[in-house]
């Protein structure tokens, strides 16, 4: 109960910090989203005091000091008041986020599991078999994917299977002819599209988790608990499932955390190429047209999607290894 | 939040090298100023016996000699731009022509230059805030190293590429040297996350007590006597940071952000797909500058193997169950 409580009071405590934190960034950049604008504007000769103001006005520039500007942005997000992006005037921030949010978490949710599920597999095999083909292929083949730019692998996938094959649809979350519902065309449609990112994100991160666990493994592998446990003839399968890969998991469940919260984020790369309309893409959206309260909005989600399934992680671990409960 | 780390710990078995220095210097060093050469040499050594390592120097190598000569490799300036439009690879263009009527070969060996510079200056800025960090934050007790605490895991939950391209688009004004500072801000947490545990196991060891009771301070207890201990983990999270850095740098050029008329491998993509060189058929212009970028970045990976094989002889090749 202690352990719950001050990893709450610390998830608090990081939050506030990721909260302050997203507040002070754009203070501490030089200019305001109004220079930005009025920069534009001075091309086209001088900009006279009154047509600042304007600009300043309609893009919602806050006045005040910078307690009471605090305490005012603290309120807006504890309302998930973000207010509205410039981009896509008139729509709310709010609205723009939540209609992206379940596109990313599904595709890329999804995909980050079976990465997991499956780099973790290859992993142990690597371990165990270690010296023999089952794991120089699968150690140098993810040395080698998890170097590739996400964008290149996005970009190569596109163009062989999408372009010149012309197996899956290349853009877009579904076809420009459908419209959302929850009919079988609809979600056969969704799937579709939903192939080639998928695909893309799991040959560039499955890699990680190969080598991540193999590690994990070797070192677990010359523990004596091992040696024991082959000692007294046990299976090999049972010493290398349930003796050893029992334990080596654990760090690379911290790296799972990690990367589903990056989920919402990280698939930025991914999304742009393919257009796929998730948090990524807006977030893309939003730097390129400068749109600042949806910029903001999106690096505070994403911050505090990381700092969930980090907690979330922690506490698991907490159960899963009973030393780390001190 | 305790966020554990990702890599093997190393389990320590790199016995500390350097004697403890007592306030009694009757006993004579015993290796003089030549042993740290030798360590390095045997270091140096240890990296090649790896067979993937020495691959991978090979490789990195290569691609450094690319940047440094690039002028004479390459036939055509970066941004020269008189010939034909989307040509296919021939004779006088290798790798074809781009939809502005660049050499695709020609960039891609200037492109050498942009990533090997960002992924050493990045990668020795990084780990040198990684060390100072890690080792201090490992080796102080107290508030201090609670606030320390609190300040890398708040850096290492907030998302990378997002942070990046946030402030680059706050600043502003792109170029290489924004990149770098972006690439450093985010970078350095994970090294000193890992370099502060191996901190704490050595500052238990003897050596470490006989230094304090010789009365050193911690600054040179920190730097001299734990740092040398560290150089394997060190070297292994130097090379770390510059494949991190290289895939941010490239990823960063490919959206666009930053200088996009800087000829690197990533603005090449960049271009590529916005002048659809995707609908022209000209993969070898989409193929080249990833591939270069993979390979770069897998070449330090292999490094990596034999790095980890100097503190942690488990890894080490041949010397399987």
């Amino acid at each position: 109960m202690w352990y719950l409580l001050r990893k709450l009071g610390l998830l608090l405590l990081t939050a506030w910090a990721a909260i302050t934190l997203n507040f002070l960034l754009p203070r501490l950049m030089p200019g305001t989203p109004a220079d930005a604008a009025i920069a534009k504007l001075a091309q086209n000769g001088p900009v006279d005091p009154a047509t600042r103001a304007a600009i300043e006005a309609q893009l919602g520039v806050p006045t005040g000091d910078a307690w009471s500007q605090y305490v005012q942005y603290l309120g807006n997000v504890s309302r998930l008041d973000f207010g509205v992006s410039y981009t896509f005037f008139p729509q709310s921030v709010s609205t723009l986020v939540m209609n992206a949010l379940p596109w990313t978490l599904v595709m890329v949710g999804l995909v980050t599991i079976i990465a997991f599920v499956v780099g973790t597999l290859l992993g142990v095999l690597a371990a165990w078999k270690r010296g023999t083909w089952l794991d120089t292929l699968p150690t140098l083949g993810g040395t080698f994917t998890s170097a590739f730019p996400y964008f290149w692998t996005a970009l190569l996938v596109v163009f062989f299977l999408g372009y010149q094959l012309k197996w899956f649809p290349t853009s877009g979350a579904y076809g420009l002819e459908s419209t959302p519902n929850l009919s079988l065309a609809f979600i056969s449609d969704v799937i579709g599209h939903a192939w080639l990112p998928a695909l893309t994100i799991l040959i560039t991160s499955v890699g990680g988790w190969i080598l991540g666990m193999r590690n994990n493994m070797i070192n677990t592998l010359g523990d004596d608990y091992v040696t024991f446990a082959e000692a007294n003839g046990l299976r090999s399968r049972t010493v290398a499932v349930k003796y050893a890969a029992r334990n080596a998991i654990l760090p690379n469940l911290t790296g799972f955390g990690l990367s589903l919260g990056g989920v919402v984020g990280g698939s930025l790369l991914v999304e742009q190429v393919f257009n796929y309309p998730g948090v990524g893409y807006l977030l893309y959206n939003a730097v390129t047209n400068q749109d600042f309260p949806l910029m903001q909005a999106l690096f505070l989600m994403l911050t505090i999607s990381m700092l969930l399934a980090n907690f979330l992680v922690d506490l698991l671990y907490g159960l899963l290894d009973p030393r780390t409960r001190r | 939040m305790t966020v554990a780390v990702n890599l093997p710990e190393p389990t320590g078995s790199t016995p500390p090298h350097q004697p403890p220095r007592g306030a009694d210097t009757v006993v004579p060093e015993p290796h003089g100023p030549a042993s740290s050469l030798r360590v390095l040499s045997r270091g140096a050594a240890t990296i090649w016996s790896n067979k993937k390592a020495r691959i991978g120097v090979v490789l990195l190598l290569a691609f450094v000699a690319l940047a440094i000569f690039a002028p004479l490799i390459a036939p055509y300036g970066a941004s020269e731009n008189g010939f034909g439009r989307n040509e296919a690879p021939s004779g006088s263009h290798w790798f074809g022509t781009t939809a502005a009527g660049e050499d695709v070969f020609s960039q891609i060996v200037f492109g050498a230059r942009i990533s090997v510079l960002v992924g050493f200056i990045a990668g020795f800025l990084s780990t040198l805030i990684a060390v100072v960090v890690g080792l201090s934050w490992g080796y102080i007790r107290g508030p201090i190293a609670d606030v320390i605490n609190f300040v890398v895991n708040l850096v290492l939950v907030i998302p990378g590429l997002p942070l990046m391209i946030v402030i680059a688009a706050y600043l502003q004004n792109g170029g290489m040297t924004m990149i770098i500072f972006v690439v450093v801000l985010t970078g350095w947490a994970y090294g000193a996350r890992v370099l502060r545990s191996q901190t704490q196991s050595i500052r238990g060891r003897d050596f470490i007590t006989a230094a304090q009771f010789a009365g050193d301070g911690a600054a040179r207890i920190v730097f001299h006597e734990i740092l040398p201990n560290m150089t394997s983990l060190i070297t292994g999270s130097f090379f770390g940071a510059a494949t991190s850095a290289i895939l941010a740098e490239s990823g960063l050029s490919f959206l666009g952000i930053g200088d996009t008329t800087t000829v690197s491998w990533g603005s090449m993509l960049f271009w590529a797909s916005n002048s659809n060189a995707l609908l022209t058929g000209q993969w070898v212009l989409l193929f080249a500058p990833g591939l270069c970028i993979a390979l770069l970045a897998t070449s330090l990976t292999l490094i990596n193997f034999g790095v980890d094989g100097l503190s942690n002889p488990r890894l080490r090749e041949g010397s399987g169950r």
